[in-house]
């Protein structure tokens, strides 16, 4: 059995709202002071939530932990303590070995500084010595494709480009435990398979990593253990396909609370999630062909709508909006509704989107927001292979190149 | 080695694994003043590249770049020596408006920047502080210590104005090391009180540009130290300014008064400050992913 690198006990973080709501400028406080001079010895009303209460864990080494939960269930807090970030409220942890932490795509970029500059910048703030960063420069540059640039300025980099160069400094972290969040969320799916080609080398080698991340097939693919967090605390800690399974399960159940981040009147229906429905496929919630794709839509009501409003867009990670549709007068019994789209081709490049819809009666809102799981599109790539010139559109083409003549003009020949 | 967020010589317990490893503990925070100076100096690279960054953009984000910098006080002394000199007649030791004024400028134009850019350090860089852990004291020291490459540009144009003026150093400029020593500390010592207030309260960073210039009034930068009255020199001495700019220009042209019973109260004042600032700092250090 191997060694515990990481044992954590009774983690807790506590926030204070009221502080984080109040006003930081002085001139308030100040003006707060003259207006009554008492307050500032009463304790300002002080509403305080756990965004994480007493989390036990341990992590082995060579282990590769995932942590999976909605947003604002805690895996970041969690993350932000084990790496020192901020301090916890409660308990205590002990990690042994050097940490590095990857919270961020670009953590310290300056967008001033050339890709060279940097990538000095950057391995430095995340813990490379300069000697380990000058040994290993060749090599990161060569990673991120970006020879030719690595003297011109990030702020003239696409995105892609600024990605590129981010992930290839973070992924020649050599850390003894890695900690990860989220941060593979961006960037095309042929970078992000080289990347995690990478962390699977660190794990591999025998590197500890711990890794936050709502893309479940990643969490299937890498890790050894998974804990999920639920409401601040473990709901559940065993092998990969246990807890994914069960997480799903309840993500998915089209009983009970809405998924997603969200607002209306839910006492009076919401939407309980989403799925696609052919091509039939092993997740519901990822696509590998254009199309033709079904998708459903679960929407539970509590109550029957006469004059029922419904809208659906679809954006993509870096939220633009791609596509918007709305359905109007519909009338709907008390109970749950499939709302099917079906799409002849669902032009989209490889990557995480997200669909937002809406449900309406008449000017009243009963559900608005994300749903979730996220929607990932795993197709083949129709586009530039750099994704500067990728575009948006993932349409794929049949090219040819031929001897020109009049019966292929377009234009009348006179 | 790289030091990535553990480090060896602050572990407590500092013990060591089979495997070789470092153990690092983590706890809620504790009100003991503990500064953690092994763990700093375990990060003097860190704070290498953002004195690096800081002096790169710099100079890369205006045109003129290195001209501004010797043109900026070079016409503040011009202004200076036309209105305070030649018009208001203030007496300068019988020193030349020009030398006397820009012996004063040069380190008062290093602590008026640096002052305010600790002041902002640790809000500008909040994207850093909550995604990466290093010791935030690494922040303010950057901010000072960047400074410093203005201050030596700026101090070659002053050893050219003196030489045309044709004054010799003297022995006393080996005071010059100390007394800039001191300007460093007395820009980090109120750099640490401001930067950790402007992260709790955002518009400090408006304050303290006044600060400053009621400060500069307050130091002999447009006039001598010698028109304030003796019996009040002690108390003005405790501002640690008027001890650094009196005695940069005495080290420099050997007029003036050597540094005596000023810098000592000067001395003891910057003590005081700095050590205040590091405990204050120290405080909300711990809190301050968790505020920005």
């Amino acid at each position: 059995m191997s060694t515990v690198v990481i044992h954590g006990e009774g983690l807790g973080k506590r926030y204070h709202r009221g502080a984080l709501q109040q006003s930081t400028l002085l001139r308030d406080q100040l003006s707060r002071m003259l207006k009554s001079p008492l307050s500032v010895f009463r304790r300002p009303k002080d509403e305080t939530f756990w965004a994480l209460e007493d989390v036990s864990l341990e992590v082995r080494e060579g282990e590769v932990l995932g942590l999976i939960g909605r947003n604002g269930a805690g895996k970041t807090t969690l993350l932000k303590i084990l790496s020192r970030i901020t301090k916890p409220t409660t308990g205590w942890a002990e990690i042994h070995g050097r940490v590095g932490s990857l919270l961020e795509v670009g953590t310290g970029f300056h967008g001033e500084l050339s890709g060279r500059e940097n990538t000095f910048l950057s391995g430095a703030i995340l813990g490379m010595s300069k000697r380990e960063i000058n040994r290993k420069f060749d090599e990161i540059v060569a990673f991120a494709e970006l020879e030719k640039f690595i003297d011109t300025p990030v702020k003239h980099y696409s995105s892609g480009m600024y990605v590129r160069l981010a992930f290839a400094v973070a992924a020649h972290l050599e850390p003894e435990i890695l900690l990860v969040d989220e941060v593979l969320a961006v960037g095309d799916i042929n970078f992000q398979k080289k990347c995690l080609g990478k962390m699977g080398d660190v794990a591999r080698a025998g590197r500890t990593v711990v890794l936050v991340s709502h893309q479940l097939n990643q969490i299937r693919r890498l890790c050894h253990r998974v804990i999920w967090i639920e409401a601040a605390s473990v709901r559940q800690d065993g092998s990969p396909e246990a807890v994914v399974n069960a997480y799903e399960a309840a993500m998915s159940k089209s009983e009970g609370a809405p998924v997603g981040s969200r607002t209306g009147d839910h006492a009076r229906g919401h939407f309980t999630g989403w799925e696609i429905i052919s091509p039939e496929n092993t997740s519901p919630h990822s696509l590998d062909i254009i199309g033709p794709v079904t998708v459903r839509f679960m929407l539970k009501l509590l109550e029957p709508i006469k004059h029922g409003i419904h809208g659906i867009t679809l954006y993509n990670a870096e939220r633009q909006l791609l596509w918007g549709w709305a359905a109007f007068e519909l009338d709907l019994e008390l109970g749950v509704h499939d709302l099917v789209y079906h799409f002849p081709m669902l032009p989209l490049k490889p990557g995480i989107y997200t669909w937002m819809v809406s449900f309406w009666d008449r000017e009243e809102l009963i559900d608005m927001g994300d749903l979730a799981p996220e929607f990932h599109v795993v197709t083949q790539s129709f586009q530039h292979p750099r994704d500067e010139w990728s575009g948006l559109l993932n349409l794929p083409s049949e090219f040819t190149v031929r001897p020109s003549s009049a019966a292929y003009s377009s234009r009348p020949s006179r | 080695m790289a030091t990535v967020t553990s480090n060896p010589s602050v572990a407590a317990p500092a013990a060591k694994l089979p495997h070789g490893s470092v153990i690092m503990r983590i706890e809620p925070p504790r009100g003991l003043f503990n500064l953690h100076l092994g763990e700093l100096w375990a990060y003097r690279e860190l704070l290498y590249f953002f004195v690096w960054r800081d002096v790169k953009v710099r100079y890369k984000q205006t045109v003129i770049g290195v001209l501004w910098v010797v043109l900026q006080p070079l016409l503040t002394m011009g202004v200076f020596t036309l209105f305070f000199g030649r018009l208001a007649k203030l007496p300068s030791n019988g020193l030349p408006y020009p030398v006397f004024y820009f012996a004063a400028l040069v380190p008062w134009a290093y602590f008026s920047t640096a002052l305010q850019n600790c002041t902002s350090v640790v809000v500008d860089n909040q994207r850093v502080i909550t995604k990466v852990y290093f010791p935030r004291l690494v922040l303010p020291i950057s901010a000072v210590v960047s400074g410093l490459v203005d201050f030596a540009i700026g101090f070659a144009v002053l050893l050219v104005v003196t030489t045309i003026y044709g004054i010799k150093p003297t022995l006393a400029v080996l005071w010059l090391p100390v007394l800039l020593l001191l300007a460093v500390l007395t820009a980090l010592g109120v750099g640490l009180w401001m930067s950790a207030l402007n992260a709790l309260y955002r518009d400090v960073r408006y304050v303290v540009p006044f600060l400053v210039q009621f400060w500069m009034f307050a130091s002999p930068v447009v006039y001598p130290s010698s028109l304030v009255p003796q019996r009040w020199r002690w108390l003005y001495g405790l501002n640690p300014m008027a001890g650094v700019i009196d005695g940069f220009r005495w080290a420099l042209t050997g007029h003036g008064v050597a540094p005596g019973p000023l810098m000592l109260a000067s001395a003891s004042a910057v003590m005081v400050v700095l050590l205040g600032g590091l405990f204050f700092f120290q405080r909300m250090e711990g809190t301050v992913a968790d505020r920005v």
